[in-house]
């Protein structure tokens, strides 16, 4: 019986009760990511703040701003909906830096077969509630399910950057 | 036996083919999967399993007879030369059809986009194919329950030659809607491109109707018969249609080789899609005219050990019988829609009764996305299909993300129904939506 590795109850919490759910005002990029293979979609939005509390407008790097919101509508199967829910919970706050490497991480973690080097618990301290989907990576077909709102988050905050950054590039150049 | 003729809600039913005996046939069932479980196979729809006798006779032309077929001179060519053809010779029988209407292709999405480019290729190919000319002013027409395969070729087409892309619409139940077949498929139409049976709602089209109407324009049919041909009598000729595609490799056959009917006298004046090697008549350093169908759509080294396993399943099939091979199904899929609409919050999508219908059985359960349905059936060793099928348009006409499909083989038995409906409410006890 593998079920029980793959829908960890808090995985079943999160789909049940996803966080951060809904589309929310303000917001600097707004991306639509599809699974082709299975139809399972989100449409998710990125709200950046300056790291020290103003806002973000003339900041272009992703150690100098925050991750203020994410908001998502999402339609899928309960891995997808869960992974998303537990993202939006583990970035809103963070620097978008750290936001950035936990992506990473989680990725490794989808792409590991089960078989990562590194141990649960140095896993867990950073990616928390994340390392659930850890039974998730031993279905290949089931990978790309979990990894839906994490792409759409890293796709929505390159575009909010831009945002942020090239209307300011454009205004120093427009002064020269 | 009498566990294995035992069905949700049917009671004692005699299946018309002997299960038992086929399975022996069938190496892999006799498999595991996830940790023990013995395979309960519902995914015919998308692939067959292979019977040994197929897996042999390619084994055996790859050891005995292994040559470049249709040149050279030595014995080995003469032999696999004979065996491709003979190859040919088989698949026609098995469809109705005369030898020279067959024309082998590397799978059934290739044989439709051969028919398109070859329309697309007509307006630069002199006056022969003036028949086949599409553009500005022109309609193509496809329905609403298309594979992408029968759907997106169709697209490009209309995209590259300027005609205009329609469709049929679908009625609630899962059947075309017709009411306005006339209009859509009006004078200005130059193909009508239709599936027989829909590999997500399991509808049987009526050819007759949709061919005749396009005939009455002077419109060229093109059928999608991939999950008719293996699972019924079909054929061909008598459809009313132009020409018909299936694959190999859902009909016990391997992979790598599909399959194009078309009428003679319509392959004789089509141009050729792809080009280059055995394709040809005679060749200059300028310029090349083409060899007779079906040489001239059959370009480059063909899927000659896939032919030659066609062939074993072929008949395999015909010794089984085509009649009994839908009887049998038909069992099954009706085992299925009755045990599946028993369970409170199981909806059907697709016509609910076996009713012009085969078998490929669409379901949803209401508070469950098909994958997790999918999962759970899986974790029992039970293998559907989850998504959309590639019939994306088919989910959004019916509001659902995708289903969870069913599908039936000559393998089946009313066990493995049994094992589906008990997988689904399994699933619903585990996510806790059980009623």
């Amino acid at each position: 019986m593998n079920l029980e590795s793959m829908y960890q109850e808090i995985i079943l919490d999160h789909y049940r009760r996803p966080t951060h759910a809904g589309l929310r005002e303000p917001f600097e990029a707004q991306v639509h990511h599809i699974n082709p293979t299975c139809g399972d979609e989100v449409t998710l939005r990125v709200h950046l703040e300056g790291a020290d509390g103003g806002t973000a407008d003339e900041r272009t790097d992703a150690g100098s701003v925050v991750v203020a919101d994410v908001s998502y509508e999402a339609q899928g199967c309960s891995i997808s909906q869960a992974s998303t829910s537990v993202m939006a919970d583990l970035v809103v706050g963070e620097r978008l830096d750290t936001a950035l490497r936990l992506h990473g991480e989680f990725v490794e973690l989808m792409q590991s077969r089960g078989k990562l080097e590194r141990d649960h618990e140095s896993m867990e301290e950073s990616l928390g509630d994340a390392v659930a989907f850890t039974g998730v990576a031993q279905y290949p077909a089931r990978v790309k399910c979990a990894l839906l709102g994490w792409m759409a988050l890293k796709d929505a905050a390159a575009a909010a950057l831009e945002h942020h950054g090239t209307p300011a590039r454009v205004g120093n150049e427009e002064t020269v | 036996m009498s566990s294995r003729t035992q069905a949700a809600g049917l009671g004692a039913v005699e299946l018309p083919l002997d299960v038992a005996s086929i399975r022996a046939d069938f190496p892999i069932l006799r498999r595991t999967v996830r940790g023990g479980e013995p395979l309960v196979y519902l995914d015919t729809g998308a692939t067959s399993q292979k019977p040994r006798a197929v897996l042999d006779a390619e084994r055996e032309f790859y050891e005995q007879h292994n040559a470049a077929v249709h040149r050279g001179a030595h014995q080995l060519a003469e032999e696999a030369t004979d065996a491709y053809e003979a190859a040919r010779g088989a698949v026609a029988r098995f469809v109705g059809a005369q030898f020279d209407e067959i024309v082998f292709t590397k799978n059934a999405t290739e044989a439709i986009n051969l028919v398109a480019y070859a329309m697309s290729n007509a307006a630069t190919a002199g006056e022969a194919a003036q028949r086949f000319v599409v553009g500005p002013g022109r309609r193509i027409v496809v329905t609403e329950m298309e594979h992408h395969a029968n759907l997106v070729p169709w697209q490009q087409l209309a995209q590259r030659t300027g005609a205009e892309l329609a469709w049929l619409p679908l009625t609630d139940d899962g059947r075309l809607d017709l009411t306005d077949l006339d209009r859509v498929v009006d004078e200005r139409t130059a193909v009508v491109a239709f599936v027989h049976q829909s590999n997500i709602l399991g509808t049987v089209n009526p050819v007759d109707v949709i061919a005749a109407r396009a005939a009455a324009v002077g419109a060229l049919t093109v059928l999608d018969a991939c999950q008719s041909v293996p699972h019924q009598p079909v054929h061909l000729p008598s459809l009313g249609v132009d020409f018909a595609t299936f694959s190999g490799h859902k009909m016990l056959g391997p992979t790598g080789i599909g399959v194009l009917w078309g009428r003679p006298h319509l392959l004789a004046t089509m141009p050729p899609f792809l080009s280059g090697g055995s394709m040809i008549e005679n060749v200059t350093m300028a310029a090349t005219t083409f060899a007779p169908p079906p040489q001239r759509f059959e370009a480059g080294s063909p899927p000659v050990a896939q032919a030659v396993g066609l062939h074993a399943a072929v008949e395999y099939l015909e010794r089984l019988g085509m009649p009994s091979v839908a009887a049998h199904e038909e069992v099954l899929t009706a085992a299925t829609l009755v045990g599946l609409q028993e369970i409170p919050g199981v909806r059907i999508i697709g016509p609910a009764d076996t009713v012009e219908r085969g078998g490929a059985v669409s379901f949803i359960v209401d508070g469950i996305h098909p994958h997790d349905v999918g999962q759970v059936l899986d974790d029992r060793g039970i293998a559907v299909r989850v998504g959309h099928h590639c019939a994306w348009p088919v989910c959004r006409r019916y509001g659902v993300p995708a289903t969870t499909r069913a599908s039936f083989g000559v393998y089946n038995d009313l066990a493995d129904v049994d094992a589906l409906v008990a997988g689904v409410r399994a699933a619903q006890s585990f996510f806790g939506v059980a009623s």
